[in-house]
Protein backbone atom coordinates (compact mmCIF):
# COMPACT_ATOMS: atom_id res chain seq x y z
CA UNK A 1 0.00 0.00 0.00
CA UNK A 2 1.49 3.20 -1.14
CA UNK A 3 1.32 6.13 1.63
CA UNK A 4 2.58 8.97 -0.52
CA UNK A 5 -0.04 11.19 0.12
CA UNK A 6 0.64 14.41 -1.06
CA UNK A 7 0.98 17.15 2.26
CA UNK A 8 -1.66 19.57 0.86
CA UNK A 9 -4.15 16.68 0.97
CA UNK A 10 -2.71 16.24 4.96
CA UNK A 11 -3.21 19.60 5.60
CA UNK A 12 -6.63 19.75 4.03
CA UNK A 13 -7.42 16.40 6.29
CA UNK A 14 -6.26 18.01 9.73
CA UNK A 15 -8.48 21.46 8.88
CA UNK A 16 -11.44 18.96 8.20
CA UNK A 17 -11.20 17.30 11.55
CA UNK A 18 -10.72 20.60 13.32
CA UNK A 19 -13.61 21.65 11.79
CA UNK A 20 -15.76 18.54 12.95
CA UNK A 21 -14.86 18.68 16.40
CA UNK A 22 -14.17 22.32 17.17
CA UNK A 23 -17.66 23.22 17.39
CA UNK A 24 -18.54 20.46 19.70
CA UNK A 25 -14.80 21.08 21.65
CA UNK A 26 -16.84 25.00 21.86
CA UNK A 27 -20.08 23.89 23.05
CA UNK A 28 -18.40 21.86 25.74
CA UNK A 29 -16.47 25.39 27.08
CA UNK A 30 -19.47 27.19 26.84
CA UNK A 31 -21.65 24.75 29.08
CA UNK A 32 -18.69 25.00 31.91
CA UNK A 33 -19.24 28.92 32.06
CA UNK A 34 -20.09 31.01 34.98
CA UNK A 35 -21.40 33.59 33.15
CA UNK A 36 -25.55 34.09 32.35
CA UNK A 37 -24.64 34.10 28.89
CA UNK A 38 -23.04 31.89 26.24
CA UNK A 39 -19.26 32.41 25.83
CA UNK A 40 -16.49 30.38 24.71
CA UNK A 41 -13.67 30.15 26.46
CA UNK A 42 -15.50 29.78 29.24
CA UNK A 43 -14.97 32.63 32.33
CA UNK A 44 -14.58 31.21 35.15
CA UNK A 45 -15.28 27.18 35.69
CA UNK A 46 -18.66 25.86 37.13
CA UNK A 47 -21.20 23.30 36.41
CA UNK A 48 -24.30 25.51 37.80
CA UNK A 49 -25.77 25.42 34.36
CA UNK A 50 -26.15 21.41 34.86
CA UNK A 51 -28.35 21.69 37.92
CA UNK A 52 -29.80 24.71 36.43
CA UNK A 53 -30.94 21.55 33.56
CA UNK A 54 -33.28 20.06 36.90
CA UNK A 55 -34.71 22.71 38.01
CA UNK A 56 -36.22 23.92 35.05
CA UNK A 57 -39.56 21.74 35.04
CA UNK A 58 -40.18 21.31 31.26
CA UNK A 59 -36.69 19.71 30.82
CA UNK A 60 -37.09 17.54 33.68
CA UNK A 61 -40.07 16.07 31.85
CA UNK A 62 -38.93 15.68 28.77
CA UNK A 63 -35.90 13.88 29.38
CA UNK A 64 -38.44 11.61 31.46
CA UNK A 65 -40.46 11.36 27.95
CA UNK A 66 -37.59 11.18 25.50
CA UNK A 67 -36.50 8.22 27.41
CA UNK A 68 -39.36 6.63 27.73
CA UNK A 69 -40.37 6.66 24.07
CA UNK A 70 -36.25 5.90 23.20
CA UNK A 71 -37.17 2.67 25.32
CA UNK A 72 -40.46 1.62 24.57
CA UNK A 73 -39.90 2.40 20.37
CA UNK A 74 -36.50 0.65 19.94
CA UNK A 75 -38.12 -2.35 22.09
CA UNK A 76 -40.85 -2.34 19.76
CA UNK A 77 -38.95 -2.23 16.87
CA UNK A 78 -36.35 -4.94 18.07
CA UNK A 79 -39.79 -6.91 18.64
CA UNK A 80 -41.04 -7.46 15.13
CA UNK A 81 -37.80 -6.04 13.72
CA UNK A 82 -35.98 -9.21 14.32
CA UNK A 83 -38.34 -11.64 13.01
CA UNK A 84 -38.32 -9.83 10.54
CA UNK A 85 -34.86 -9.71 9.53
CA UNK A 86 -34.77 -13.28 9.97
CA UNK A 87 -37.58 -14.23 7.55
CA UNK A 88 -35.65 -11.66 4.96
CA UNK A 89 -32.45 -13.66 5.31
CA UNK A 90 -33.97 -17.06 6.28
CA UNK A 91 -37.13 -17.01 3.65
CA UNK A 92 -35.89 -14.54 1.58
CA UNK A 93 -37.43 -16.80 -1.46
CA UNK A 94 -41.10 -17.21 0.19
CA UNK A 95 -41.05 -13.58 0.16
CA UNK A 96 -41.82 -11.36 -2.35
CA UNK A 97 -39.01 -8.41 -3.35
CA UNK A 98 -40.73 -5.17 -2.50
CA UNK A 99 -40.69 -6.22 0.84
CA UNK A 100 -37.27 -5.40 1.62
CA UNK A 101 -37.73 -1.72 -0.46
CA UNK A 102 -41.03 -1.88 2.12
CA UNK A 103 -38.58 -1.60 4.84
CA UNK A 104 -36.61 0.74 4.30
CA UNK A 105 -39.64 3.32 3.60
CA UNK A 106 -38.85 4.96 7.31
CA UNK A 107 -35.39 6.23 5.83
CA UNK A 108 -37.11 7.19 2.08
CA UNK A 109 -40.17 8.93 3.25
CA UNK A 110 -39.35 12.52 4.61
CA UNK A 111 -39.73 12.30 8.36
CA UNK A 112 -41.27 15.58 8.67
CA UNK A 113 -44.32 14.61 5.99
CA UNK A 114 -44.33 10.84 8.31
CA UNK A 115 -44.78 13.22 11.11
CA UNK A 116 -47.22 15.50 9.66
CA UNK A 117 -49.23 12.90 8.42
CA UNK A 118 -48.88 10.94 11.56
CA UNK A 119 -50.94 14.15 12.95
CA UNK A 120 -53.17 14.56 10.41
CA UNK A 121 -54.33 11.04 9.43
CA UNK A 122 -53.91 9.32 12.72
CA UNK A 123 -54.18 11.91 15.84
CA UNK A 124 -56.71 14.30 14.47
CA UNK A 125 -58.86 12.31 11.91
CA UNK A 126 -59.68 9.54 14.63
CA UNK A 127 -59.34 11.34 17.43
CA UNK A 128 -56.27 8.97 19.41
CA UNK A 129 -54.07 10.08 22.01
CA UNK A 130 -51.07 11.79 20.17
CA UNK A 131 -48.88 10.09 22.59
CA UNK A 132 -49.17 6.55 19.89
CA UNK A 133 -48.51 7.82 17.16
CA UNK A 134 -45.03 10.12 18.75
CA UNK A 135 -44.18 6.51 20.10
CA UNK A 136 -44.89 4.33 16.52
CA UNK A 137 -43.39 6.87 14.56
CA UNK A 138 -40.45 6.70 16.33
CA UNK A 139 -40.38 3.01 16.09
CA UNK A 140 -41.00 3.32 12.45
CA UNK A 141 -37.54 5.41 11.74
CA UNK A 142 -35.58 2.80 14.08
CA UNK A 143 -36.58 0.13 12.39
CA UNK A 144 -34.67 0.65 9.09
CA UNK A 145 -31.94 0.29 12.02
CA UNK A 146 -32.63 -2.51 13.83
CA UNK A 147 -33.21 -4.64 10.53
CA UNK A 148 -30.10 -3.74 9.12
CA UNK A 149 -27.72 -4.64 11.79
CA UNK A 150 -29.47 -7.81 13.02
CA UNK A 151 -29.64 -9.18 9.50
CA UNK A 152 -25.54 -8.01 9.11
CA UNK A 153 -25.18 -10.42 12.36
CA UNK A 154 -27.60 -13.25 10.89
CA UNK A 155 -25.48 -13.30 7.75
CA UNK A 156 -22.63 -14.51 9.72
CA UNK A 157 -25.19 -17.17 11.42
CA UNK A 158 -24.27 -20.66 10.53
CA UNK A 159 -27.77 -22.20 10.06
CA UNK A 160 -26.71 -25.73 10.24
CA UNK A 161 -26.76 -25.15 13.71
CA UNK A 162 -30.47 -24.45 13.95
CA UNK A 163 -31.41 -27.21 11.84
CA UNK A 164 -29.22 -29.44 13.95
CA UNK A 165 -31.41 -28.11 17.38
CA UNK A 166 -34.41 -28.37 14.80
CA UNK A 167 -34.04 -31.81 13.95
CA UNK A 168 -33.28 -33.04 17.46
CA UNK A 169 -36.77 -32.20 18.39
CA UNK A 170 -36.32 -28.90 20.09
CA UNK A 171 -39.68 -26.27 19.09
CA UNK A 172 -39.52 -23.54 17.12
CA UNK A 173 -39.36 -20.94 19.80
CA UNK A 174 -36.70 -22.75 22.07
CA UNK A 175 -34.81 -22.66 19.19
CA UNK A 176 -35.18 -18.81 18.54
CA UNK A 177 -34.14 -18.04 22.61
CA UNK A 178 -31.42 -20.78 23.06
CA UNK A 179 -29.76 -20.92 19.76
CA UNK A 180 -30.57 -17.86 16.98
CA UNK A 181 -30.96 -15.20 20.06
CA UNK A 182 -27.50 -15.91 21.75
CA UNK A 183 -25.66 -16.31 18.56
CA UNK A 184 -27.23 -12.79 17.54
CA UNK A 185 -26.36 -11.11 20.80
CA UNK A 186 -24.18 -8.64 19.95
CA UNK A 187 -25.93 -7.48 16.68
CA UNK A 188 -29.08 -7.17 18.97
CA UNK A 189 -27.30 -4.80 21.76
CA UNK A 190 -25.95 -2.79 19.04
CA UNK A 191 -29.00 -2.37 17.27
CA UNK A 192 -30.67 -1.81 20.65
CA UNK A 193 -28.26 1.22 21.30
CA UNK A 194 -28.02 2.47 17.57
CA UNK A 195 -32.18 2.67 17.77
CA UNK A 196 -31.94 3.86 21.08
CA UNK A 197 -29.67 7.52 20.10
CA UNK A 198 -31.51 7.87 17.34
CA UNK A 199 -34.61 8.18 18.93
CA UNK A 200 -33.31 10.72 21.80
CA UNK A 201 -32.09 12.91 18.72
CA UNK A 202 -35.12 12.67 16.56
CA UNK A 203 -36.41 16.20 15.71
CA UNK A 204 -38.12 16.04 12.41
CA UNK A 205 -40.71 13.09 13.46
CA UNK A 206 -41.40 14.95 17.07
CA UNK A 207 -41.83 18.39 15.37
CA UNK A 208 -45.76 17.78 14.54
CA UNK A 209 -46.11 15.25 17.16
CA UNK A 210 -45.39 17.15 20.40
CA UNK A 211 -47.75 19.97 22.14
CA UNK A 212 -48.64 21.37 25.31
CA UNK A 213 -48.29 18.58 27.70
CA UNK A 214 -46.18 16.50 25.66
CA UNK A 215 -42.55 17.12 24.24
CA UNK A 216 -39.37 15.32 24.20
CA UNK A 217 -35.99 16.48 24.73
CA UNK A 218 -34.83 17.97 21.22
CA UNK A 219 -37.73 19.84 20.92
CA UNK A 220 -37.95 21.61 24.12
CA UNK A 221 -34.49 22.39 23.38
CA UNK A 222 -35.05 24.32 20.53
CA UNK A 223 -38.40 26.13 22.27
CA UNK A 224 -35.48 27.21 25.28
CA UNK A 225 -33.29 28.43 22.62
CA UNK A 226 -35.66 30.49 20.45
CA UNK A 227 -36.65 32.46 24.11
CA UNK A 228 -33.26 32.35 26.12
CA UNK A 229 -29.69 32.52 25.30
CA UNK A 230 -28.20 30.98 28.38
CA UNK A 231 -25.56 28.00 28.92
CA UNK A 232 -28.49 25.47 30.27
CA UNK A 233 -28.79 24.35 26.55
CA UNK A 234 -25.00 23.73 26.44
CA UNK A 235 -24.99 21.80 29.24
CA UNK A 236 -28.04 19.68 27.93
CA UNK A 237 -25.98 19.75 24.97
CA UNK A 238 -23.03 17.93 26.76
CA UNK A 239 -24.91 15.47 28.36
CA UNK A 240 -26.54 13.97 25.00
CA UNK A 241 -22.40 14.12 23.93
CA UNK A 242 -22.05 12.00 26.95
CA UNK A 243 -24.56 9.69 26.21
CA UNK A 244 -23.06 9.66 22.44
CA UNK A 245 -19.43 8.49 23.82
CA UNK A 246 -21.18 5.92 26.05
CA UNK A 247 -23.31 4.59 22.79
CA UNK A 248 -19.66 4.40 20.60
CA UNK A 249 -18.30 2.75 23.62
CA UNK A 250 -21.17 -0.03 23.45
CA UNK A 251 -21.04 0.21 19.81
CA UNK A 252 -17.35 -0.84 19.39
CA UNK A 253 -17.47 -3.41 21.67
CA UNK A 254 -19.99 -5.17 19.74
CA UNK A 255 -20.17 -4.43 16.21
CA UNK A 256 -16.82 -2.26 15.89
CA UNK A 257 -16.80 1.23 14.69
CA UNK A 258 -16.36 -0.08 11.37
CA UNK A 259 -19.58 -1.40 10.88
CA UNK A 260 -21.03 2.36 10.25
CA UNK A 261 -18.24 2.89 7.36
CA UNK A 262 -20.16 0.52 5.29
CA UNK B 1 -46.46 -25.03 7.30
CA UNK B 2 -42.66 -23.99 6.23
CA UNK B 3 -44.56 -22.03 3.08
CA UNK B 4 -45.95 -19.55 6.00
CA UNK B 5 -43.38 -19.17 8.00
CA UNK B 6 -41.53 -16.27 6.32
CA UNK B 7 -44.71 -14.17 6.06
CA UNK B 8 -45.42 -14.89 9.53
CA UNK B 9 -42.29 -13.43 10.85
CA UNK B 10 -42.27 -10.66 8.56
CA UNK B 11 -46.39 -9.33 8.75
CA UNK B 12 -46.21 -7.61 12.04
CA UNK B 13 -43.08 -5.05 10.78
CA UNK B 14 -45.31 -5.37 6.94
CA UNK B 15 -48.38 -3.81 9.42
CA UNK B 16 -46.39 -1.30 11.45
CA UNK B 17 -45.29 0.23 8.12
CA UNK B 18 -47.89 -0.20 5.92
CA UNK B 19 -50.77 1.16 8.79
CA UNK B 20 -48.12 3.72 10.43
CA UNK B 21 -46.71 5.15 7.02
CA UNK B 22 -48.12 4.01 3.49
CA UNK B 23 -51.57 4.53 4.33
CA UNK B 24 -51.15 8.03 6.75
CA UNK B 25 -48.51 9.36 3.84
CA UNK B 26 -50.94 8.27 1.12
CA UNK B 27 -54.02 9.90 2.68
CA UNK B 28 -52.15 13.05 2.75
CA UNK B 29 -50.76 13.16 -0.94
CA UNK B 30 -54.52 11.74 -1.96
CA UNK B 31 -56.06 14.77 0.21
CA UNK B 32 -54.15 17.38 -2.07
CA UNK B 33 -55.93 16.06 -5.24
CA UNK B 34 -59.55 16.17 -4.22
CA UNK B 35 -59.70 19.41 -2.66
CA UNK B 36 -63.21 20.95 -3.87
CA UNK B 37 -61.24 23.66 -6.36
CA UNK B 38 -60.46 20.94 -8.83
CA UNK B 39 -57.79 18.34 -8.43
CA UNK B 40 -54.69 20.22 -9.40
CA UNK B 41 -55.75 23.71 -7.79
CA UNK B 42 -53.23 23.07 -4.82
CA UNK B 43 -50.07 22.80 -6.80
CA UNK B 44 -51.36 25.78 -9.37
CA UNK B 45 -51.66 27.37 -5.75
CA UNK B 46 -47.72 26.12 -5.04
CA UNK B 47 -45.96 27.33 -8.29
CA UNK B 48 -47.99 30.60 -8.76
CA UNK B 49 -46.59 32.00 -5.60
CA UNK B 50 -43.72 33.70 -5.77
CA UNK B 51 -42.79 33.21 -2.32
CA UNK B 52 -43.69 29.78 -2.55
CA UNK B 53 -41.28 29.18 -5.55
CA UNK B 54 -38.37 31.38 -3.94
CA UNK B 55 -38.35 28.66 -0.76
CA UNK B 56 -38.31 25.57 -3.57
CA UNK B 57 -35.76 27.43 -5.41
CA UNK B 58 -33.66 28.27 -2.14
CA UNK B 59 -33.69 25.01 -0.95
CA UNK B 60 -32.57 23.12 -4.42
CA UNK B 61 -29.72 25.64 -4.36
CA UNK B 62 -28.86 25.37 -0.76
CA UNK B 63 -29.43 21.67 -0.95
CA UNK B 64 -26.94 21.51 -3.81
CA UNK B 65 -24.41 23.58 -2.48
CA UNK B 66 -24.17 21.11 0.52
CA UNK B 67 -23.76 18.46 -1.26
CA UNK B 68 -21.22 19.90 -3.92
CA UNK B 69 -19.02 20.70 -0.72
CA UNK B 70 -19.94 18.07 1.33
CA UNK B 71 -18.74 15.64 -1.82
CA UNK B 72 -15.55 17.03 -2.70
CA UNK B 73 -14.45 17.58 1.33
CA UNK B 74 -15.76 14.20 2.27
CA UNK B 75 -14.19 12.62 -0.70
CA UNK B 76 -10.32 13.81 -0.29
CA UNK B 77 -10.85 13.39 3.40
CA UNK B 78 -12.08 9.59 3.06
CA UNK B 79 -8.98 9.23 0.90
CA UNK B 80 -6.93 10.02 3.43
CA UNK B 81 -8.53 8.13 6.20
CA UNK B 82 -8.47 5.09 4.32
CA UNK B 83 -4.43 5.18 3.60
CA UNK B 84 -3.67 6.01 6.97
CA UNK B 85 -2.00 3.66 8.81
CA UNK B 86 -4.58 1.42 11.27
CA UNK B 87 -4.32 3.47 14.97
CA UNK B 88 -4.83 6.96 12.93
CA UNK B 89 -7.35 5.89 10.98
CA UNK B 90 -9.36 4.42 14.19
CA UNK B 91 -8.86 7.83 15.88
CA UNK B 92 -10.05 9.76 12.96
CA UNK B 93 -13.28 7.19 12.25
CA UNK B 94 -13.67 8.16 15.65
CA UNK B 95 -13.69 11.78 15.14
CA UNK B 96 -16.13 11.16 12.60
CA UNK B 97 -18.64 8.90 14.22
CA UNK B 98 -18.42 11.13 17.18
CA UNK B 99 -20.32 14.09 15.70
CA UNK B 100 -22.58 11.88 13.23
CA UNK B 101 -24.19 9.96 16.46
CA UNK B 102 -24.42 13.24 18.47
CA UNK B 103 -28.06 15.07 17.74
CA UNK B 104 -28.75 17.67 15.02
CA UNK B 105 -30.07 20.32 17.77
CA UNK B 106 -27.01 20.13 19.34
CA UNK B 107 -24.55 20.31 16.06
CA UNK B 108 -26.34 23.09 14.90
CA UNK B 109 -27.00 24.72 18.27
CA UNK B 110 -23.21 24.88 18.15
CA UNK B 111 -23.12 26.78 15.02
CA UNK B 112 -25.57 29.20 16.89
CA UNK B 113 -22.43 30.24 19.73
CA UNK B 114 -20.27 30.35 16.64
CA UNK B 115 -21.90 32.85 14.37
CA UNK B 116 -24.02 35.08 16.85
CA UNK B 117 -24.23 38.75 16.00
CA UNK B 118 -21.92 38.27 19.97
CA UNK B 119 -20.52 34.85 18.85
CA UNK B 120 -16.88 33.57 18.86
CA UNK B 121 -16.24 34.11 15.40
CA UNK B 122 -17.73 37.90 15.34
CA UNK B 123 -15.83 38.52 18.83
CA UNK B 124 -12.06 37.08 17.51
CA UNK B 125 -12.28 39.49 14.19
CA UNK B 126 -13.64 42.02 16.54
CA UNK B 127 -10.12 41.52 18.83
CA UNK B 128 -8.15 41.11 15.80
CA UNK B 129 -9.34 44.38 14.44
CA UNK B 130 -10.29 42.76 11.34
CA UNK B 131 -13.58 44.08 11.57
CA UNK B 132 -15.01 47.49 12.94
CA UNK B 133 -18.65 46.08 13.89
CA UNK B 134 -19.94 42.66 14.20
CA UNK B 135 -21.19 41.34 10.99
CA UNK B 136 -24.42 39.61 10.69
CA UNK B 137 -23.82 35.69 10.04
CA UNK B 138 -26.80 34.10 11.90
CA UNK B 139 -30.25 33.57 9.46
CA UNK B 140 -28.16 34.08 6.26
CA UNK B 141 -28.00 31.40 3.20
CA UNK B 142 -24.27 30.90 4.02
CA UNK B 143 -25.17 30.10 7.93
CA UNK B 144 -27.32 27.69 6.56
CA UNK B 145 -25.10 26.01 4.41
CA UNK B 146 -22.04 26.02 6.84
CA UNK B 147 -24.12 24.31 9.32
CA UNK B 148 -25.70 22.11 7.20
CA UNK B 149 -22.20 20.99 5.71
CA UNK B 150 -21.00 20.11 9.37
CA UNK B 151 -24.31 17.77 9.67
CA UNK B 152 -23.47 16.04 6.61
CA UNK B 153 -19.65 15.58 5.90
CA UNK B 154 -19.38 12.85 8.23
CA UNK B 155 -21.85 10.90 6.94
CA UNK B 156 -19.94 11.51 3.62
CA UNK B 157 -16.54 10.50 4.83
CA UNK B 158 -17.91 7.31 6.52
CA UNK B 159 -19.70 6.31 3.34
CA UNK B 160 -16.35 7.07 1.38
CA UNK B 161 -13.79 5.09 3.65
CA UNK B 162 -16.04 2.28 3.26
CA UNK B 163 -16.17 2.47 -1.04
CA UNK B 164 -12.78 3.13 -0.98
CA UNK B 165 -11.35 0.25 1.25
CA UNK B 166 -13.19 -2.27 -0.67
CA UNK B 167 -11.26 -0.96 -4.24
CA UNK B 168 -9.08 -4.18 -4.21
CA UNK B 169 -5.30 -2.86 -3.50
CA UNK B 170 -3.86 -5.25 -6.72
CA UNK B 171 -5.40 -2.49 -8.90
CA UNK B 172 -3.50 0.57 -7.06
CA UNK B 173 -0.65 -1.82 -7.30
CA UNK B 174 -0.59 -3.08 -10.40
CA UNK B 175 -1.42 0.61 -11.88
CA UNK B 176 1.58 1.98 -10.27
CA UNK B 177 3.84 -1.39 -11.34
CA UNK B 178 2.66 -0.01 -15.00
CA UNK B 179 4.01 3.41 -14.71
CA UNK B 180 0.97 5.33 -13.76
CA UNK B 181 2.01 8.52 -11.28
CA UNK B 182 -0.15 8.90 -7.86
CA UNK B 183 -2.23 11.18 -9.17
CA UNK B 184 -3.15 9.45 -12.55
CA UNK B 185 -3.44 6.27 -10.35
CA UNK B 186 -5.91 8.16 -8.28
CA UNK B 187 -7.99 10.44 -11.46
CA UNK B 188 -7.83 6.72 -13.61
CA UNK B 189 -8.32 4.58 -11.28
CA UNK B 190 -9.26 5.36 -7.58
CA UNK B 191 -12.19 7.81 -8.47
CA UNK B 192 -14.05 5.86 -10.96
CA UNK B 193 -14.20 3.43 -9.26
CA UNK B 194 -15.76 5.22 -6.81
CA UNK B 195 -17.94 7.21 -8.27
CA UNK B 196 -20.93 4.76 -7.25
CA UNK B 197 -19.79 5.27 -3.28
CA UNK B 198 -19.82 9.27 -4.49
CA UNK B 199 -23.48 8.98 -5.84
CA UNK B 200 -24.75 7.25 -2.60
CA UNK B 201 -23.39 10.14 -0.68
CA UNK B 202 -24.94 12.63 -2.98
CA UNK B 203 -28.41 11.23 -2.40
CA UNK B 204 -27.95 10.52 1.10
CA UNK B 205 -26.74 14.25 1.62
CA UNK B 206 -29.14 16.16 -0.90
CA UNK B 207 -32.65 14.77 0.11
CA UNK B 208 -31.07 15.19 4.19
CA UNK B 209 -30.59 18.66 3.22
CA UNK B 210 -33.84 19.33 0.74
CA UNK B 211 -36.08 18.04 4.08
CA UNK B 212 -34.32 18.91 6.77
CA UNK B 213 -35.71 21.37 9.69
CA UNK B 214 -33.63 21.44 12.59
CA UNK B 215 -30.96 23.19 11.11
CA UNK B 216 -32.67 25.96 8.60
CA UNK B 217 -34.97 26.92 11.42
CA UNK B 218 -32.32 27.80 13.73
CA UNK B 219 -29.54 28.97 11.86
CA UNK B 220 -31.85 30.57 8.89
CA UNK B 221 -35.10 31.96 10.35
CA UNK B 222 -37.68 33.61 9.13
CA UNK B 223 -35.30 35.38 6.58
CA UNK B 224 -33.67 31.92 5.05
CA UNK B 225 -36.74 29.48 4.62
CA UNK B 226 -36.57 26.29 3.37
CA UNK B 227 -39.31 23.56 2.41
CA UNK B 228 -39.05 22.13 5.78
CA UNK B 229 -39.63 25.23 7.88
CA UNK B 230 -42.38 26.51 5.62
CA UNK B 231 -44.13 23.17 5.93
CA UNK B 232 -44.18 23.09 9.85
CA UNK B 233 -44.73 27.19 9.36
CA UNK B 234 -48.20 26.12 7.68
CA UNK B 235 -49.17 23.48 9.45
CA UNK B 236 -48.41 24.56 12.83
CA UNK B 237 -48.63 28.24 12.60
CA UNK B 238 -51.29 29.10 9.83
CA UNK B 239 -53.26 25.83 10.07
CA UNK B 240 -53.24 25.74 6.24
CA UNK B 241 -52.64 22.06 6.10
CA UNK B 242 -53.64 21.67 2.38
CA UNK B 243 -50.88 24.03 1.66
CA UNK B 244 -48.53 21.78 3.90
CA UNK B 245 -49.85 18.62 2.47
CA UNK B 246 -48.87 20.12 -1.14
CA UNK B 247 -45.01 20.69 0.35
CA UNK B 248 -45.32 17.36 1.92
CA UNK B 249 -46.12 15.94 -1.37
CA UNK B 250 -43.79 17.69 -3.38
CA UNK B 251 -41.28 16.85 -1.25
CA UNK B 252 -41.81 13.29 -1.83
CA UNK B 253 -41.95 12.97 -4.82
CA UNK B 254 -38.37 14.64 -5.42
CA UNK B 255 -36.70 12.64 -2.90
CA UNK B 256 -38.11 9.82 -4.56
CA UNK B 257 -37.24 10.63 -7.73
CA UNK B 258 -34.08 11.58 -6.98
CA UNK B 259 -33.13 8.46 -4.93
CA UNK B 260 -34.53 6.04 -8.21
CA UNK B 261 -32.89 8.45 -11.01
CA UNK B 262 -29.46 7.75 -8.80
CA UNK B 263 -30.18 4.11 -8.26
CA UNK B 264 -30.47 3.81 -12.19
CA UNK B 265 -27.41 5.96 -12.68
CA UNK B 266 -25.46 4.57 -10.15
CA UNK B 267 -26.37 0.77 -12.04
CA UNK B 268 -25.11 1.94 -15.18
CA UNK B 269 -22.28 3.50 -13.89
CA UNK B 270 -20.62 0.71 -11.64
CA UNK B 271 -17.72 -0.93 -13.40
CA UNK B 272 -17.96 -4.02 -11.20
CA UNK B 273 -21.53 -5.30 -11.78
CA UNK B 274 -20.67 -5.10 -16.49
Amino acid sequence: MTRNIHPLLIAGTVLVFIFLVGPLVIVLGSALSDTTYLTFPPQGLSLRWFENIFQIDAFRRTIVTSLQIALLSTTIALIIGIPAAYALNRHRIQLPGWLSTLFILPVLVPELVLGFSLLKNLAVQFNSPIYISLLFGHALIVLPYVIRVISASLASFDFSIEEAAISLGSPPLKTFFTILLPNVRSGVIAAFILAFITSINDVSISIFLTGPGLSTLPIQLLAHMEQFFDPTVASVSVLLMLLTVAVMAIVERTLGLTFLAK
Amino acid sequence: MKRFAGWTLASPATILVVVFLVLPVLATIVTTFTTPAGPFATYFAFFGSGFRRTVLFRTIQVSLAVTAISLVIGFLTAYVVSRAPGWLKSILIIAAVFPLLTGVVVRSFAWLIILGKNGILNSTLLNLGLIAEPFQMLYTQGAVIVAMVYLFVPLMILTLVGVLESIPDDLIQASSSLGAKPSATFMQVTLPLAVPGLIVGAVLVFTGSFTSYATPQLLGGEQVMMMGTLMYQQAMVTFDWVAASTIAAVMVVITIAIVALMNAVARRLNPMTV
